[in-house]
């Protein structure tokens, strides 16, 4: 176990050392002159070249990469070109409105995914069945932005039931968490659904009712511990699809996290933020999906780690 | 003789104007929301027309604007002196101008922030304003600790040496570049000093959640009583346009910064709700197509006029919403200098046809449009690639990111034609020397530059440098004269063809009030902080 831990955290340094490389490259190579750009347009060329050499802009390659790889190595994510701050004080305050909204949209997910994947899983093929399984597909594809702006529209402004965006109080994480959650809901539904049903199918399940065990205490005493397998394991996947959720429910409702600083960066062109959230977020990925892991063994004695 | 000009004339102009009367009651708050978040508040690094006018809340400077115009008035200096040779500026400060901390400002202050401004070492993107200044390329290239043009004769006296003439100087001191900071604040939070502003403004700053909202609070001493109107401005950042909509219709919000959504304009604009609380005025900004003299065939003139006829920009002008008027001229309406009796190129393809064959290009000719990718910019290029096929010019369009067509505008010979839209020349300050050099004149069309059209007239660079040394402020009105006839002859060139000037839209709350023009002021965007009112104070 522990020189599986040991292997796995080796992987993820280097994984992360590759993803630090690739965005790197990437965005060394967008078309922006990062100087000019916070030169302003009435500077003269000498005033460009002394900001890209006090930036190291003019270094080759190779030294700005391992410039920049030190300075990860002192927890220093850099400054920010346009908003001049350190990047990691930046993403360090916006932080826990992500991981609050992440918690929201997981425990949004599990409740939704899990109620609609049992009822259609008791009720299959029936037409409450069916429309589930029409509404987990719709949450499966509908994008989130427009979700989002409907939820928004309806409950907030039309109804009044909730704050129209924003950040701080209970009220304010409904919706976002709703709209974040819709799409995890969806494929948890049809898991749950289909899980159950193959669960619900074995001999064990019919010697249990044949016993008389009472219906709701073989539903939730037998059948589902097992169903519920295969989801835990998903939870930490997860993570790596809230990262890309995030830009987008978090800028519809105004949601102070760091897929907002992300997408503002991206907008502007403000390197150092764009690479800072990108490797918090693969660290994010990579981490979840080491913990559901380690988690499934401890869970599912019949998989063993190696 | 020395021309001494007294505060006191500004401020009886300012008094007897109803728009800013002095019986309007202090108190209540306004909300201000914004998509992006505020970058810094730093007068020598913010170069954002978000951060603009906030940081012209937080700080003074030696000069300003009368409110809701472009009329030059003293801020923190009591009186100026310029003299006859129009190099040598010097200030009087008011008396009991203080800092957010408590200290007295003095004009010691003054000379260190533009030193500051100018110093390699702050990278600020304001800089180049300054090079009239003595002293200016040592300080600029890191040889020299300060301008050796400025000079402290007392506390509340400081003086100006230029190394030439020019008119401009006034306006360039009202540049949030040249806004007072303290040196004590500054060193104490070294690069972080734009997220912990201390200044004289109006208002001080008294919170900033980072991601979340900033909060600014009335200086209470203030040099300038009764300014602030509103005892708080909550900002609020990271709300789209169109939520802040919603929001302001619930009576959340007081302005939406980002203004109307493009999207949700046209519904916005004839919603008899909205009649009374949109606000329209102009913009110092011009959209126009260049045509780079220096590659064939648009180093013929008839040729570049002919482009100007044939353009439909009434067309155009219904592509984007009718939020922009129809420019016939470099200079937008609203800058001083706008010749308004000039009818400018008509739009007649008929003419513009004969013009070609007049220049031996009765066949058209192919040529390119470079663009930038975002919308609604394609399909305006999109328009006059049109018109241009309509004459017979097969123009191709050449649709890349923002930073790459900028680059090619400022190569020789590369971009044929570019429309300037997403990219387009917007005033620093509100004088019309502004437009010129460096997007029209020789300076600019230099491999980097702005002047995308390679358009050098040696002449009118001669005429812009006369001009811009008419310091006198008694000849303001041949000086402007002068700059009007500057940019009627490049229009004889036509360098360009000028197809709009942007219009802005403000949409407020019932309960703020304030002169129409305080909410579409020329310099402080979305609105005059200082100046607006809480109606429900009153």
């Amino acid at each position: 176990m522990l020189a599986y831990v040991a292997r796995r955290l080796i992987q993820t340094a280097l994984i992360l050392l590759g993803i630090s490389f690739v965005t790197f490259i990437l965005l060394y190579l967008v078309p922006a002159d990062p100087a000019r750009q916070i030169a302003g347009r009435s500077a003269t060329a000498a005033t460009v070249a002394n900001i890209r050499e006090q930036l190291g802009l003019n270094l080759p390659f190779y030294e700005q990469y391992l410039r920049y790889l030190g300075g990860l190595l002192n927890g220093d994510l850099g400054r920010s070109y346009l908003q001049k701050t350190e990047v990691s004080t930046l993403i360090a305050s916006r932080l826990p409105a992500s991981l609050l909204l992440m918690a929201g949209a997981i425990f949004c997910e599990l409740v939704l995914g899990l109620t609609m994947g049992v009822v259609a899983a008791l009720k299959r093929g029936s037409r409450t069945d069916d429309t589930l399984m029409i509404a987990s597909f719709v949450g499966v594809s509908a994008p989130q932005f427009v979700i989002g702006i409907l939820l928004l529209y309806v409950f907030a402004v039309k109804l009044g039931w909730f704050p129209i965006g924003g950040y701080g109080t209970f009220a304010h994480l409904i919706l976002p968490s709703i709209t974040l959650g819709f799409l995890g809901a969806g494929w948890y539904s049809r898991m749950m659904r289909s899980s159950l049903v193959e669960v619900l199918r074995q001999d064990y399940i019919r010697t249990a009712r044949a016993t008389g065990t009472s219906r709701a205490r073989v539903l939730f005493g037998h059948a589902l511990p097992n169903a519920i397998l295969p989801i835990i394991a998903m939870i930490g996947i997860d993570i790596g699809l809230f990262m890309s959720g995030i830009v987008v429910v978090e800028s519809v409702f105004g949601w102070p996290g760091i897929g907002q600083l992300a997408w503002q960066a991206i907008q502007r062109v403000d390197i150092p933020i764009i690479m800072g959230v990108t490797l918090v977020s693969a660290c994010a990925i990579v981490l979840g999906n080491l913990v559901a892991d380690l988690i499934t063994p401890l869970i599912d004695p019949r998989i063993k780690l190696r | 003789m020395r021309k001494l000009l007294l505060a006191g004339v500004a401020a009886a102009a300012l008094s007897a104007s109803p728009a800013f009367a002095q019986d309007i009651k202090q108190g209540g708050s306004m909300t201000v929301t914004y998509k992006d978040d505020v970058s810094t508040l730093d007068p020598a690094i913010g170069y954002d027309w978000q951060n603009w006018s906030m940081i012209k809340s937080l700080f003074d400077g030696l000069m300003d604007y009368v409110p809701g115009t472009t009329e030059l008035r003293p801020e923190i200096a009591e009186s100026y002196e310029i003299s006859d040779d129009g190099t040598l500026f010097t200030f009087k400060l008011r008396d009991g101008v203080k800092f957010h901390n408590g200290r007295d400002l003095t004009a010691d202050d003054v000379k260190y922030s533009i030193e500051r401004t100018v110093n390699p070492k702050t990278q600020s993107p304001g800089a180049g304003f300054f090079g009239s200044i003595k002293g200016f390329e040592e300080a600029s290239a890191g040889n020299a600790d300060g301008l050796s043009g400025i000079s402290v004769v007392d506390d509340h006296t400081i003086k100006f040496e230029l190394s030439r003439p020019d008119a401009t100087f006034l306006h360039v001191l009202a540049l949030n570049f040249a806004h007072v900071v303290p040196k004590e604040e500054v060193e104490k939070h070294g690069a972080d000093f734009g997220k912990h502003p201390v200044g004289s403004g109006a208002f001080k700053l008294a919170e900033w959640t980072l991601g979340q909202r900033l909060v600014f609070e009335r200086f209470e001493d203030y040099w300038n009583k009764g300014v602030p109107k509103l005892d708080q401005i909550v900002f609020e950042v990271g709300q789209e346009p169109v939520v802040a909509l919603l929001r302001l219709q619930n009576g959340e919000v007081d302005v939406p910064g980002d203004g109307i959504p493009p999207a949700k304009f046209i519904e916005v604009k004839n919603d008899p709700k909205f009649k009374d609380v949109i606000i329209q005025g102009g913009q110092l900004h011009t959209g126009y197509v260049t045509m780079n003299v220096k590659m064939a065939p648009f180093d013929k003139v008839e040729v570049r006029k002919a482009v100007n006829m044939a353009i439909n920009k009434d067309r155009i002008l219904r592509i984007i919403n009718g939020r922009a008027v129809a420019a016939n001229q470099p200079l937008p309406p609203s800058m001083p200098g706008y010749a308004k009796d000039y009818q400018g190129y008509a739009y007649d393809p008929e003419a513009a046809k004969a013009l070609l064959a007049e220049a031996g290009l009765g066949d058209g000719f192919e040529t390119e449009l470079y663009v930038m990718n975002t919308d609604p910019q394609p399909r305006i290029a999109q328009a006059i690639q049109q018109d241009l096929k309509a004459i017979g010019i097969n123009a191709a369009i050449k649709s890349l990111a923002q930073a790459n067509v900028i680059a090619a505008g400022g190569e020789e010979d590369q971009a044929p034609m570019i429309w300037s839209g997403g990219m387009a020349w917007i005033a620093d300050f509100p004088d019309p020397s502004n437009f010129y050099g460096p997007i029209l004149g020789c300076d600019g069309a230099v491999t980097g530059g702005w002047n995308w059209a390679w358009y050098c007239n040696e002449d009118l660079d001669a005429m812009a440098t006369q001009a811009d040394s008419m310091v006198d402020p008694a000849k303001a009105g041949e000086r402007e004269a002068k700059w009007r006839d500057i940019y009627l002859k490049v229009m004889e060139d036509a360098p360009w063809a000028p197809i709009f000037n942007e219009e802005r839209f403000t949409i407020r709350s019932e309960r703020i009030g304030g002169d129409d023009k305080l909410f579409v002021d020329p310099v402080h965007i979305p609105v005059h902080y200082d100046e607006v009112y809480a109606k429900d104070v009153q």
